[in-house]
């Protein structure tokens, strides 16, 4: 079997993305304090309004404490011991981008598979690559800017399209909304910004692909997504990190704005470094993504593969303010060894006719924990609000934990919500059957396994579901026998 | 700390008083958990457990304490307060003034012939808070049925903080009700701790049939294999009521059974809040666990929380939990109609069937009989009536 | 009895019906044929007045009495009976109390006593007889766990127990085998008075050879496009619709 040959050859190589790349960096001093805020702010060349969000959410922060609620062991992070901002790029011109990208960096994006040349691109993929705590490139722009799309990175969308950013940065992820979010807004470094006018579709994939590099640092991505009226777009997110004995943080936000009758449809595959085999460093990935249904008939969907990252701890939600707008959140989420993942969605139905869908996969393996944790909320205005939610945990060994935490609260008569979930093991009649047919044990339980994780995988791109499969069976590898 | 104050008072006052009219066994807890209770207070609805009902609030209306003056003694005594969680407020708080303790002793292997039943019925002429305590002990192979019911005689304020000790011998069978029928200006807290054992049967029905603010918490541990634990229970609540259930189930060893059925009408403003937590431990293989929780709302005021948790740590289990939250369906409505059934008994008919459900599966037919019919006529707004009450007219 | 005019209906917005004229007299029973989708369930929804339908103009008037003005139950406890092509389960309401409310709710609108559970019982047995309903059913849900034929059994036990004036047979011939046909068809006729109307709506001429329509109507596209004797039911069986189309230009 060609294929099976080939997944285990991906198998074998276990955290590929473990490398580091030479290039010289900036890199910050560690700490956190209004003057780090001030910095950075100021090597970004910021105007004064978005140094006052800064600190007013630095501000916050300090009086905030660190949320317990999840089912997770977190590690005790020292805020003062992160760099909060790493370049990597050369020092470069006021506009704050380099003229030539460092050939290391080239070489680096190669190796990850994300070509940063456009004419070797994937086809129909644009990428923003984010090294650190800077944009190094964002492909395909000017083929984009013919339709109006804007697509670049947030601290140039800063300064040229001020007045977009200032309106919707912060409108659907206030910087209160928890304690991840206010370190967020203090001290984001980079990350992409789409707007995509009335009535565009955008004809290509977008992506913007996040890499940690430096040592000690932090990393605080911002993307903001602002979808007009009857545009359409599809945009892709991917994650990876060198391997690293000590736990390394990853605080971003994602936000997204749909206008009426607007698409968007989110697909992130997170392959951050998830530690070693005895739980030795990886990334603390602390999240917090949300979309705002603004229009009446508008759809968005999340669509998510975890695979790494120490800690997991990432709620992609939906705010169904439009009268019939849509949410859909589809998610795998796969832990193995120690890791530990809690995550879901929450889907707050304010708008009449409005219907989410929820179908989340949980695989866990070796010691680690996975847990779904959801919250479906219809608001008393939500006539006739529909949701439908399925969470099915699969455990691979008998030292993993896998959990269900769904949250319900309704307030409307008309409104139907229904939640099911289920947990069970890969059957012993199944595996015998592929072993009877000549499939090993653990080619079998990547058959059974992808074979689980279909009805997510499918809402993948096409090129995203490939990597999302090999991924699944990476990450599970020793999972079995 | 305003709410616990006066408990806290109280305690410091009447503690000679108690001391000198309670049995020694049960005076031997109670400054432990005068000093649980002083030092954590109410929880917080930040306490996941607490999340749905504010309990400070409740306590918080001066209710004269009830220290009906029985000494009683009891053969379990070595038993008390050791199954319930003494780390609760709400226990502690139960520990510290409850006087006599309500003990019900089934022998190895006996069988009483006829359900037993205890009846709480609150009367008086002045707001009352009542500290009940119950011990039910099954020893190995014995079997009962237990039926607690809570009523109230008198149109006054009255809250209850009841505390239920279960121990059930390995091979024992209990059918175990609990029926509330009180009015609106009764609150009642309910603490019910069960440790089952090997090879045993528990069955438990909980029914609120009229109330005003009800908080029952359900803990169950699975300490024995091939034990089968059934929690069923239905609320129908209107006006302002508020009814929270809150279970746990302790899967702590292999082969067991557990099953849930919660099923709520709600209507006008009442709030419900179900939250069910199946804990399967490390090692507690082959446990199968259903969980389902299926609510009506008939209004837009009511409103339902609902929370089902699976927390598993062993691979080779099967659960599985539902919960939904809907309306009456349309098409069977318009069947009736269609048949010359007016609106609202059609709407009367299928609430009446959502909420049997759970009844139709109680094995005693007396009880269960009795039950039907008092569904009927709560739905039919018979017995929810109260005097001078603006709501009710 | 009935009498239709100019009825125009719709659902969600969309038109089914485009001007329905119709008159049944006492005691005559009328055929309604159509392709799918014609409009004939939406019709005999509209008659017993479900409430996704919308009537946008027209009139329906039943014995004298404005039809439109009236609640589902009240048209039902005037007495029209509607047998649904897809009878709905309700599961966990029981057969006899389901039936109890209903024939109570009927007694009372024709000015009769509640029946007491003892004479209500008795009435269920006998009227069981006539289409042959097997008594565990009876003790089941509404049509929860009965088979296609039962659940068209049952319809016509329960029109046996509120002996309407004016009953609507909606495709009560589907998903019977010959046998089943029989019995429900001859229940029908053994209930029937002789002043009982009835709107049969079916495809195939088998039912008609028992129920002897008097009158065969022709739905297309929300309108009556032909009418004639019970001899045009045996001739669309044979024919099909498509000449009718062409007849009247559609």
């Amino acid at each position: 079997m060609a294929e099976n040959a080939f997944l285990k050859e991906v198998a074998e190589k276990k955290y590929a993305y473990g490398f580091e790349t030479q290039v010289e960096t900036e890199i910050l001093d560690k700490g956190l304090s209004e003057d780090v805020v001030r910095m950075i702010s100021g090597k970004k060349g910021e105007p004064e309004w978005l140094l006052n969000f800064r600190l007013e959410a630095y501000r916050y922060w300090q009086t905030q404490e660190q949320p317990s609620w999840g089912h997770l062991t977190l590690p005790d992070i020292d805020y003062q011991a992160i760099s909060y901002y790493a370049d990597p790029t050369k020092k470069a011109a006021d506009d704050g981008k380099p003229k030539e990208i460092d050939p290391e960096l080239m070489k680096a994006f190669d190796k990850l598979g994300i070509p940063l040349e456009e004419r070797m691109a994937l086809s129909g993929t644009a990428v923003d690559a984010v090294m650190d705590s800077v944009s190094v490139k964002t492909t395909f722009r000017d083929k984009l800017a013919e339709q109006g799309i804007i697509f670049c990175s947030i601290s140039e969308a800063v300064k040229q399209h001020p007045d977009l950013v200032r309106e919707y940065l912060g409108s659907v992820v206030p910087y209160r909304d928890n304690y991840f979010a206010a370190l967020n807004s203090a001290v984001f470094s980079d990350g992409s910004f789409v707007y995509i006018p009335k009535g565009v579709r955008c004809p290509m994939e977008l992506s913007t692909y996040f890499r940690i590099n430096a040592r000690g640092t932090g990393q605080f991505e911002r993307t903001l997504i602002v979808c007009d009226d009857d545009a359409y777009v599809s945009y892709l997110e991917g994650c990876t990190a060198p391997m690293r004995d000590e736990n390394q943080l990853h605080a971003a936000i994602v936000e997204i704005v749909v206008g009426t009758r607007a698409e968007v449809k989110y697909s992130t595959v997170q392959n951050w470094y998830p530690g070693d085999a005895e739980g030795k460093g990886g990334v603390l990935n602390l999240v917090t993504k949300r979309g705002l249904l603004k229009g009446d008939d508008s759809r968005l969907s999340w669509t998510q593969v975890e695979t790494g990252s120490a800690v997991t701890w990432k709620y992609p939600s939906c705010v169904l303010q439009g009268n019939r707008s849509q949410a859909e959140f589809y998610s795998v989420a796969v832990t193995n060894n120690f890791q530990q993942a809690d995550t879901g969605t929450k889907m707050i139905h304010l708008g009449r006719d409005t219907r989410s869908t929820i179908i989340s996969k949980g695989i866990s393996a070796g010691r680690s924990q996975n847990s779904y944790r959801g919250l479906v909320k219809v608001g008393k205005n939500a006539d006739r609000a529909r949701n439908y939610s399925s969470c099915d945990s699969l455990l691979l060994g008998s030292k993993c934990g896998a959990h269900t935490f769904p949250y319900m609260d309704v307030q409307n008569d008309s409104a139907v919500v229904e939640h099911e979930a289920t947990t069970s093991k890969i059957s012993e009649d199944q595996l015998f059957y592929c072993n009877q047919r000549g499939i090993s044990t653990e080619d079998a339980v990547g058959l059974i396994v992808n074979g689980y994780a279909k009805d997510v995988l499918n809402k993948l791109p096409m090129e995203f579901a490939v990597e999302a499969q090999k991924l699944l069976n990476v990450s599970l590898e020793g999972a079995v026998g | 700390m305003m709410s616990e104050k006066q408990y806290i008072e109280f305690y410091q006052e009447e503690r000679a008083e108690i001391f000198a009219h309670s049995p020694q066994w049960m005076n031997a807890h109670r400054d432990e958990a005068f000093r649980t209770f002083s030092a954590a207070g109410f929880p917080s609805r930040k306490v996941e457990r607490y999340r749905y009902t504010d309990v400070a609030k409740d306590f918080a209306p001066n209710y004269g304490i009830n220290t009906a003056l029985r000494p009683t003694d009891a053969p379990e005594q070595a038993l008390y307060n050791t199954i319930a969680d003494g780390s609760d407020a709400l226990v502690a708080l139960n520990t510290m003034f409850a006087m006599e303790c309500q003990t019900v002793h089934i022998g190895r292997g006996e069988r009483p012939q006829h359900p037993i039943q205890i009846v709480n019925t609150l009367r008086g002429e002045h707001p009352e808070m009542v500290c009940r305590r119950i011990l039910i002990v099954l020893e190995e192979n014995a079997e009962a049925d237990v039926i607690i019911i809570d009523r109230a005689a008198s149109k006054q304020r009255f809250l209850t903080n009841q505390v239920v000790e279960v121990q059930c011998g390995d091979g024992s069978h209990l059918n175990l009700y609990e029926i509330e029928e009180t009015h609106l200006l009764c609150t009642r807290y309910s603490s019910m701790f069960m440790r089952v054992g090997a090879n045993c049967s528990v069955h438990h029905t909980s029914l609120t049939l009229f109330n005003g603010h009800t908080r029952n918490r359900c803990d169950v541990q699975l300490t024995g294999e091939h034990s089968e634990v059934v929690l069923n229970g239905c609320v129908i609540a209107d006006k302002m009521q508020h009814v929270d259930n809150n279970t746990v189930i302790d899967h702590q060893v292999a082969h067991c059974d557990s099953r849930q059925l919660y099923k709520y009408v709600l209507d006008d403003s009442a709030v419900g809040a179900f939250a069910g937590r199946i804990l399967v431990r490390p090692g507690a293989q082959h446990t199968t666990s259903q969980e389902t929780n299926a609510n009506l709302c008939a209004t837009r005021t009511a409103r339902m929380y609902t929370q089902p948790m699976l927390e598993i740590y062993a691979d080779d289990v099967k659960c599985s939990h539902g919960s939904t939250v809907g309306q009456m369906n349309e098409d069977a409505l318009f069947y009736m109609r269609q048949r010359g059934i007016s609106e609202r008994e059609a709407r009367l008919l299928l609430k009446s069937a959502f909420i049997t459900e759970v009844i139709e599966h109680i094995p005693l037919s007396s009880l269960r009989d009795r039950l039907l019919i008092l569904v009927d006529r709560r739905l039919k707004g018979e017995l929810s009536k109260c005097e001078g009450c603006k709501m009710c007219e | 009895m009935l009498e239709i005019n100019n009825l125009h209906a719709s659902i969600g917005g969309k038109e089914i019906l485009k001007g329905i004229n119709l008159t049944i007299a006492d005691g005559e029973i009328h055929a309604v044929m159509g392709t799918n989708g014609a409009g004939k369930s939406t019709l005999s929804n509209v008659i017993v007045g479900h409430p996704a339908y919308e009537v946008t103009e027209g009139s329906i008037t039943f014995n004298g009495q404005d039809l439109l003005a009236m609640s589902t139950e009240q048209r039902a406890n005037a007495g029209i009976f509607l047998s649904f092509q897809a009878p709905t389960e309700i599961p966990g309401v029981s057969m006899t109390n389901f039936m109890r409310a209903a024939v109570n709710a009927r007694r009372a609108a024709l000015g009769a006593e509640a029946l007491s559970a003892g004479e209500f019982l008795k009435l269920m047995r006998e009227k069981r007889k006539i289409v042959e309903l097997d008594a565990k059913l009876t003790s089941r849900s509404v049509n929860e766990g009965f088979s296609g034929g039962e659940k068209k059994r049952n319809e016509i036990f329960q029109m046996a127990m509120l002996e309407p004036t004016f009953c609507i047979l909606d495709e009560t011939d589907s998903g019977l085998d010959v046998d089943a046909l029989r019995i429900v068809a001859e229940g029908f006729n053994k209930l029937r008075k002789p002043e009982t109307s009835a709107i049969v709506i079916t495809h195939y001429q088998r039912l008609l050879d028992y129920l002897h329509p008097n009158v065969v109507h022709v739905l297309i596209d929300g309108r009556i496009v032909k009418t004639a004797g019970p001899e045009l039911a045996a001739e669309i069986e044979q024919k099909g619709f498509d000449w009718i189309k062409e007849e009247v230009g559609l």
